[in-house]
C-alpha cells in the first residue's frame, strides 16, 4: 500500500530517445540541475578569468600608447621653446624620415592647415582642431597598398595659429587585442564544452549512486525484503548512508519475519480450539435426536464458528499476499478461460436469481498470474454482484487495450458513490451502516491483495448505474 | 479398514478416533511424528491421516520418509495451513488430499472414503452404472432408463464424479475442487445451483430419485434400498 502512495522517485534516465515529454522529465532531475549548476559556476568562472586577462592586457598597450604620446609632445614643445618654428619644423621633418616615421604621425601646419612639414600630406580628416587628445584614422601606404590605419594622438597648438599633430599609429594595438579577443573566446567555448561535459559525468556519478538506493527500495517494496543497497567500499557519505538504509532494512525484515512468524502462529493457535469448539458442537448435532429443538441452534452455532474462521482465514490470505511472499508463482494464464469458467460456475445461480450474466471475451489475453487465486478474486466480485445488484444483468467481459489485459464485472445495482470508492478495499470496510448482509468486509481487500500480487491494478467505476469493476494487467503477448 | 492417525492435539485426535471407531473403523493412534513413521512403515494400515505440525517429525517428512520407502498407503493430510501453497507442498510430499482445520468430521470422513476407493474400482472402465442410470465415458453420453438424457459438459463431469462415489457423501468443497478445480469457497450457493439442475435432469421423470441431498454435508448418489 505505501508503495503506491509514493510518488514515483525521479532518476535521471539518459538514454531514452528524446521528446518533449522526456525533456521535461530532464529537466526535472536533480542530475540535471545539478550538471547544469556546476555549468554556471564553472563558466562564470572562467568568463571571469577571460575578462580580467583581456582587460589588463588591453590598458596596458593603451597606457603604453598614452605615454609615448606624452612623451612625444612634451619633447616636441621642448624643442619649440628652444629653438622656434624653424627648429621644430626641422626636428619634425627630421623624426618624419627616421624609423619613428613607421609608428609615428607627424604633421605641423600654417594657420591656414597647409602642411609645413610631417609625414602625412594632409590634415587627417573628421579631427577637430581644438581638442588636444584625439583618435583618427589615415591612409597608409604599406607595401605599395593603401591600407586604413587607427591612430591615437596629441595636438599642439603653436601661437600665431600654427598646429603640431602628433600622433601613434596604433593598428598592431588593434590587430593584438583582436587577437586576444579570438584567442579568449575559443579559450571560453572549451572551458564550456569541458564546463557541460564535466558537470554531466560528476552528477551522473553522483546520481547513479542515488539510483541505487532508488533501486533497491523499490524492490524492497515490491516485497523483496532481502536486498540490499550495494557499497562501494569508499567509506564516504554514500557508503555511510547506505550502511544505514541496510541497517533499517535488517530491521524491518527482521520485524516483517516475526510478524508473519506470530500471524502463522496465532493462525494455528486459534485456530485449533476453533476447530475443537466447531467439532464439539458437531457431535453434540450427531448425538441429538433428528427433530429436537436444540438442533437448529446448534446449527447456528457451527455456521457462527464457520464465518469466524473464514474471516480469519481471509486475513492470513492477504496477509500472505500482501508480504509478496507468493510472488514466484506465476504462470502463464488465459482471462477468457478465468472469465469462462467463472461465469460457467454462476451462470446458473445469477439465472436462478433472476440476474443475466452475459460474457465478452477476446481470445489471447494472456497475463502473468495463478488461475486459482485470479478466479477467486472474480469468484468474489460476483458473489458481491449477486448480493447487491438486485435482478439485473452482470456482464464479465475481457479484453486488451493499450498493451493492457482488462477484465472487468459490471452490475446495475446501486453503485457505490465515489467518495466510497477507495475506502472499501480497506479491511472490514462495509458500506451499509447496519452490517446487515452477510460477509465480512475482506472481499474486496483479498481481491486488491491478488490483483496487486501480478502487478495488477483494480478500479471502481461507475456503470451509469451500477458498479464496474475493472482489473488491468500488463498483457504477454498473444 | 485400519486407519493410523498422526494427531498431536489430543483432543482432536480423540475426537477423531472416537467418530472412525463409530464410522466402523479401527484406529491406531499416535501424537508424535515418529512414533507415526514407525507404525505406518509396518504398511497394515488401509489409510493414515496425518497432521502437519507434529513434534519430533514434521509431517510432510513423515510422509517423505514413508514414500521413500515405497509405502504407498493413501494419506490424508491436516493442516491449519490452507493457502495453495501449502496444499501443493503437502501434495508433492506425497498427500493424497488436503485437509484445512478446522474441518467438518463429515467433510474428512467423505474425503477419507473417497481415498479408500481409489484403486479399488476399476477407473478403466468405460462405462458407469447406477441402478438404471448409465454413464458412457466413451461417447459421452447419460441414459436413464434406456432414454437419453442432454447434459451439458459441466454437468457431465459432475455426475461422472458423483457417480465414482456413487454410495457416499461427497461434499461441496470436495465437488469444487474435483470438477471445477477451485480451491476456495464461494460465498453463493453456486454447486447447490449446479446440483439441482442436474437433479432436473437425472432424476424428475423417473419414477425415484438417485440424487439426494444430505443435510450439513454435501450429496450422495445411490440407488434405491
Amino acid at each position: 500500500m505505501l508503495a503506491a502512495k509514493l510518488p514515483l522517485l525521479v532518476v535521471s534516465r539518459w538514454s531514452t530517445p528524446f521528446s518533449l515529454r522526456n525533456a521535461r522529465r530532464l529537466v526535472r532531475t536533480h542530475a540535471f540541475r545539478l550538471a547544469a549548476l556546476y555549468f554556471l559556476v564553472f563558466a562564470a568562472s572562467v568568463l571571469g578569468v577571460l575578462l580580467f586577462v583581456y582587460w589588463t592586457s588591453a590598458s596596458f598597450i593603451e597606457q603604453q600608447t598614452e605615454a609615448t604620446l606624452d612623451a612625444e609632445i612634451t619633447g616636441l614643445a621642448e624643442q619649440y621653446a628652444q629653438r622656434g618654428l624653424s627648429g621644430l619644423i626641422q626636428i619634425v621633418a627630421a623624426r618624419s624620415a627616421g624609423d619613428r616615421g613607421d609608428a609615428m604621425v607627424y604633421l605641423v601646419t600654417d594657420p591656414n592647415g597647409n602642411p609645413l612639414a610631417g609625414n602625412i600630406s594632409a590634415w587627417p580628416s573628421g579631427v577637430p582642431v581644438h581638442s588636444t587628445a584625439l583618435s583618427f584614422t589615415l591612409d597608409r601606404k604599406v607595401n605599395g597598398q593603401v591600407e586604413v590605419h587607427r591612430a591615437n594622438g596629441r595636438l599642439f597648438h603653436i601661437p600665431g595659429g600654427f598646429r603640431l599633430l602628433v600622433g601613434r599609429d596604433i593598428s598592431d594595438a588593434v590587430a593584438f587585442r583582436r587577437q586576444v579577443r579570438s584567442t579568449l573566446l575559443w579559450a571560453g567555448l572549451i572551458a564550456l564544452g569541458v564546463g557541460v561535459v564535466g558537470g554531466t559525468i560528476m552528477s551522473r556519478n553522483l546520481l547513479r549512486r542515488v539510483e541505487q538506493v532508488n533501486r533497491t527500495s523499490e524492490r524492497v517494496m515490491a516485497g523483496n525484503l532481502s536486498d540490499r543497497v550495494p557499497l562501494q567500499g569508499t567509506s564516504d557519505e554514500f557508503d555511510q548512508l547506505a550502511v544505514n538504509l541496510n541497517r533499517m532494512l535488517d530491521q524491518i525484515e527482521r520485524l516483517m519475519t516475526s510478524m508473519r512468524e506470530v500471524t502463522d502462529d496465532v493462525a494455528h493457535d486459534l485456530k485449533t480450539p476453533l476447530s475443537r469448539l466447531r467439532t464439539r458442537l458437531e457431535r453434540a448435532l450427531v448425538e441429538l435426536p433428528e427433530r429436537s429443538s436444540q438442533n437448529e441452534a446448534i446449527r447456528a452455532a457451527i455456521d457462527e464458528a464457520d464465518r469466524l474462521l473464514a474471516t480469519f482465514n481471509a486475513l492470513l490470505s492477504i496477509a500472505e499476499l500482501e508480504s509478496g511472499a507468493r510472488k514466484n508463482q506465476r504462470e502463464r494464464l488465459d482471462l477468457e478461460e478465468v472469465a469462462r469458467s467463472a461465469a460457467e460456475l454462476y451462470g446458473p445461480v445469477a439465472d436462478e436469481k433472476g440476474f443475466g450474466l452475459a460474457l465478452a471475451t477476446e481470445p489471447g489475453v494472456k497475463i502473468l498470474g495463478e488461475r486459482h487465486l485470479l478466479s477467486q478474486a472474480l469468484a468474489n466480485l460476483l458473489d458481491n454482484a449477486l448480493k447487491y445488484a438486485e435482478g439485473a444483468a452482470i456482464e464479465i467481459s475481457v479484453f486488451r487495450r493499450d498493451g493492457k489485459a482488462v477484465l472487468e464485472v459490471a452490475d446495475h445495482g446501486p453503485g457505490i458513490s465515489e467518495a466510497d470508492r477507495e475506502a472499501v478495499f480497506d479491511r472490514f470496510v462495509r458500506l451499509e451502516p447496519s452490517r446487515t448482509t452477510p460477509g465480512n468486509g475482506l472481499g474486496l481487500s483479498l481481491v486488491r491483495a491478488i490483483v496487486r500480487q501480478y502487478d495488477g491494478t483494480v478500479e471502481l467505476h461507475d456503470n451509469h448505474p451500477g458498479l464496474r469493476v475493472r482489473f488491468e494487467f500488463a498483457a504477454l503477448p498473444a | 479398514m485400519k486407519i493410523l492417525v498422526v494427531e498431536d492435539d489430543r483432543e482432536t485426535a480423540t475426537y477423531l478416533a472416537k467418530g472412525l471407531n463409530e464410522s466402523g473403523y479401527t484406529v491406531d493412534c499416535v501424537n508424535d511424528g515418529r512414533e507415526g513413521l514407525f507404525l505406518a512403515s509396518s504398511g497394515d494400515h488401509d489409510a493414515i491421516i496425518l497432521d502437519r505440525m507434529l513434534p519430533g517429525m514434521d509431517g510432510l517428512a513423515v510422509l517423505g520418509g514413508l514414500r521413500a520407502a515405497e509405502i504407498r498407503t493413501p494419506a490424508l493430510i491436516l493442516s491449519a495451513l490452507g493457502s495453495v501453497d501449502d496444499r501443493v507442498k503437502g501434495l508433492r510430499a506425497g498427500g493424497d488430499d488436503y485437509l484445512v482445520k478446522p474441518f467438518a468430521f463429515s467433510e474428512l470422513l467423505a474425503r477419507l472414503e473417497a481415498l479408500l476407493r481409489r484403486g479399488a474400482g476399476p477407473m478403466t472402465a468405460t462405462k458407469l452404472r447406477i441402478a438404471d442410470l448409465e454413464l458412457d465415458l466413451l461417447t459421452r453420453t447419460v441414459k436413464r432408463s434406456g432414454k437419453t438424457i442432454d447434459v451439458l459438459p459441466r454437468e457431465f463431469r459432475l455426475l461422472e464424479y458423483l457417480m465414482r462415489n456413487a454410495g457416499h457423501v461427497v461434499t461441496r468443497t470436495m465437488l469444487l475442487e474435483h470438477v471445477w478445480d477451485y480451491h476456495f469457497d464461494p460465498q453463493t450457493n453456486v454447486i447447490d445451483v449446479h446440483v439441482s439442475r442436474l437433479r432436473q435432469k437425472i432424476d424428475k421423470a423417473f419414477e425415484y430419485p438417485l440424487l439426494h441431498t444430505v443435510r450439513g454435508a454435501g450429496y450422495c448418489l445411490r440407488a434405491p434400498e
